[in-house]
C-alpha cells in the first residue's frame, strides 16, 4: 500500500515539474528573439536610419526612412477604409447580431481571421494588381485592410456588449432614438476598448510581410504615388536578411528592431487597457 | 417597438456593412477558384500527386510543396501540442495567482513578433546553433534513423518546425487554457474530495472534459502553421525535395507561393501557384470551422484563429 502512495506522490511531483518548466522554458525563445534583435540592432538604429535612403551594397550608413514612411502610408491606407467596416460591423454583431444572419455574419469573420495572409496577397493581387498592370501601395492597403476587419469587428462587438445594458434601457426611456443611443451612449463608452481593439489590429499589419509581397512589392525610393510600388518595413527587413551582405544584414537587425519596439509597445499599451477595463466592468 | 425613421435606416445601414463583410469573404473565395481554373482544367488531381514543377515546360505538379508543408506543420505540432498543454494546466491550474496573468502576457507576446523578425532569428541564431550543436547531438545519438541522417545544412525541415512550434505555441496554449478553464469547477472538488493527488485531479477532472475543446486548439494551431509563410520560407532552404531526412532542404505551399509569385510570366504558372494558395484556403478553412465547433463544445464562446 505504502508503495502506491509513494508512486503516485512521485508521479504528481514529476508532472508538476514537467508543467512548470513548459511554461518558463517557452520564455527562452523569447528572451533569445527580444536580446539578439536589441543587441545587434541598437547600434545601426541612429538619426540617418529613420531619415536616409537605403545605400547600395559595399556604401556603408544609409537608412530605411523610406520603408519606415511607407509602412506608415500603408498602415493608414487600410485603416482608413478597414476601420468604418470593422466598426459598423461590431455595431451590427453586438446590436442587431442576435439573429441568424448575425451568426452567419460572426462565422465568416472568424473565416476570414483564418484566412493565411499569404492567400489574401494573392486575392489583392487579382482584384487591384492586375487591372492596375502595376504593384501599388493602394493595393497593399487592401490586403492589410481584410487582415484588419476581424479583429477590429470582434472587439468592437465584444466592448460593446461590456456595456450595461441599463444604460441603453435609460437612454430610451429618455426617448433618444436608438442611432443616437448607438452613437453617443453606448459607443462611447465602449470608446477605448474599441480604441485598443484598433490598436491590437494595427499591430499585427505593421509587422505583415507576406500579403506586400506581391502588392506592395517594396521600393528603394520615397513614395512616388499611391498607384506605385512602395517600401515597407518588414519587406525590407526581408530583403535584406536573406541577401548575403553583412551590412545589409546589420540594416535588417536595425529594421527589426525599430518594427519589434513598436508592435511591442502598442500591444503592451493596449493590453493593459483591455485588462483594466475587463476588471473594472466586473 | 415602432421604429423611427432614423432607426431603421440605422439598422438597415450597420446591416450592410456587415454583410459586405460577408461578401467579401466570398468574392476572395471566388476569385481563388476562377484564378485557379486554367491549372485545374489542365492538371486535375495529378497536381496534388507529382513531383515536378518545371515553369519552362509548363509542367506543374505540387507534391513536394503539399509534404514540405505537412511535414513541417506536423514536426511543429509534435513539439508545440505537449508545451502548449504544459503551459495551459500550469497557468489554468497549478500556477499562483500573481504568476497567471504576466506570464501568460508574456507567452501570448510570443505571437505579437512579425514572422520576418523570427526568420531572421532563425537565419542569423536559430539555424547556426542547430547546425553546431543540435544536429551533430541527434545524428549522433539518433542517427540509425532516417530521419536524423545526412550533411548538417542548419536550414531545412527541422529548423522550419522549431521555428513554426513556437509561433504556434500561444494559440494552443491560449485556447486550452480558457477550455480547461470553463470546465466545471465542481468537477476538480469531486477529485480532491476522493483523495487525489494534485496531477490526478488534472488528469481526470479537467483533461477528460476538455478534450475536445484540446483537440480544436490543436486545430487553430495547425491552420496557423500550414499558412505561416515568412518565417518557413526564410529558413527551410527552398529546394523542392521529398527527403526522408529532417536535416535537408524542403519547400512549402505557401513558401513558394511566397517565392515565385512575382517571376511568374505565364498564365499557366501563375495559375497553378494561385491553386496551392486555393488549397490552402479549403485546408485552413476546414480546420478552422471544425476547430471552431470543438471549442463551442465545451466552453460555449469561439476560440480566435490566430492569437494576435
Amino acid at each position: 500500500m505504502k508503495a502506491v502512495y509513494r508512486r503516485r506522490k512521485v508521479v504528481n511531483a514529476l508532472m508538476c515539474a514537467v508543467v512548470f518548466l513548459c511554461a518558463f522554458l517557452t520564455l527562452a525563445p523569447l528572451i533569445s528573439i527580444f536580446g539578439y534583435v536589441v543587441s545587434k540592432g541598437i547600434a545601426s538604429v541612429n538619426f540617418d536610419f529613420f531619415t536616409h535612403l537605403p545605400k547600395p551594397v559595399g556604401e556603408p550608413g544609409g537608412g530605411m526612412g523610406n520603408a519606415i514612411v511607407g509602412s506608415l502610408i500603408l498602415v493608414g491606407l487600410s485603416c482608413l477604409w478597414a476601420i468604418p467596416l470593422g466598426i459598423a460591423g461590431g455595431v451590427y454583431l453586438s446590436e442587431f447580431g442576435n439573429s441568424k444572419l448575425g451568426a452567419a455574419v460572426r462565422f465568416t469573420t472568424d473565416v476570414l481571421n483564418g484566412v493565411p495572409s499569404i492567400v489574401i496577397g494573392i486575392f489583392a493581387y487579382t482584384l487591384f494588381v492586375v487591372p492596375m498592370k502595376s504593384f501599388s501601395a493602394v493595393s497593399g492597403g487592401f490586403a492589410l485592410g481584410i487582415i484588419m476587419i476581424p479583429t477590429v469587428m470582434r472587439t468592437t462587438e465584444e466592448m460593446l456588449r461590456l456595456v450595461p445594458a441599463t444604460l441603453r434601457e435609460a437612454a430610451f426611456a429618455l426617448g433618444i432614438n436608438q442611432f443616437r443611443t448607438t452613437m453617443n451612449i453606448v459607443l462611447k463608452t465602449a470608446l477605448p476598448g474599441v480604441l485598443t481593439g484598433i490598436l491590437l489590429a494595427i499591430a499585427r499589419i505593421a509587422g505583415e510581410t507576406a500579403p506586400l509581397l506581391f502588392t506592395a512589392f517594396g521600393n528603394r525610393f520615397w513614395h512616388q504615388g499611391l498607384d506605385q510600388p512602395m517600401a515597407a518595413l518588414p519587406l525590407q527587413i526581408f530583403v535584406y536578411a536573406i541577401s548575403p551582405f553583412d551590412d545589409w544584414h546589420r540594416q535588417a537587425w536595425a529594421g527589426a528592431l525599430v518594427l519589434i519596439a513598436m508592435v511591442f509597445l502598442i500591444s503592451i499599451v493596449s493590453r493593459i487597457v483591455i485588462y483594466l477595463r475587463y476588471r473594472s466592468f466586473k | 417597438m415602432k421604429l423611427t425613421l432614423a432607426d431603421r435606416g440605422f439598422r438597415r445601414a450597420a446591416t450592410v456593412l456587415a454583410l459586405s463583410v460577408v461578401a467579401l469573404t466570398f468574392l476572395l473565395a471566388c476569385s481563388m477558384v476562377v484564378n485557379a481554373m486554367p491549372s485545374i482544367q489542365k492538371f486535375g488531381w495529378r497536381f496534388l500527386s507529382t513531383s515536378t514543377w518545371d515553369p519552362v515546360k509548363e509542367v506543374f505538379g505540387a507534391l513536394p510543396f503539399i509534404y514540405g508543408t505537412i511535414v513541417s506543420s506536423i514536426l511543429a505540432l509534435a513539439i508545440a501540442v505537449p508545451v502548449s498543454l504544459g503551459i495551459a494546466i500550469y497557468l489554468a491550474e497549478l500556477a499562483p495567482f500573481w504568476i497567471r496573468q504576466p506570464l501568460s502576457f508574456l507567452i501570448e507576446l510570443l505571437a505579437a513578433i512579425p514572422s520576418v523578425v523570427y526568420g531572421l532569428w532563425g537565419i542569423f541564431v536559430l539555424a547556426p546553433f542547430l547546425r553546431y550543436a543540435i544536429q551533430p547531438f541527434l545524428s549522433r545519438h539518433l542517427g540509425f534513423l532516417p530521419l536524423f541522417q545526412g550533411a548538417f545544412y542548419g536550414v531545412g525541415m527541422l529548423t522550419a518546425g522549431i521555428i513554426l512550434s513556437i509561433m504556434i505555441i500561444p494559440t494552443i496554449s491560449s485556447v486550452s487554457r480558457e477550455v480547461f478553464l470553463a470546465v466545471p469547477f465542481a468537477q476538480r472538488e469531486a477529485a480532491l474530495g476522493l483523495g487525489a493527488t494534485p496531477w490526478e485531479t488534472i488528469r481526470l477532472g479537467v483533461l477528460g472534459s476538455a478534450r475536445s475543446g484540446v483537440l480544436g486548439a490543436i486545430m487553430l494551431g495547425l491552420g496557423r502553421a500550414l499558412g505561416e509563410t515568412m518565417a518557413v520560407t526564410m529558413v527551410i532552404g527552398n529546394r523542392p525535395q521529398i527527403a526522408a531526412s529532417l536535416f535537408a532542404p524542403a519547400y512549402t505551399m505557401a513558401s513558394v507561393i511566397a517565392n515565385e509569385f512575382t517571376e511568374a510570366t505565364s498564365d499557366l504558372y501563375l495559375s497553378a501557384l494561385i491553386e496551392i494558395g486555393l488549397i490552402l484556403f479549403f485546408v485552413t478553412l476546414i480546420l478552422n470551422i471544425a476547430a471552431q465547433a470543438l471549442i463551442w463544445k465545451v466552453s460555449g464562446k469561439a476560440g480566435r484563429g490566430r492569437g494576435a
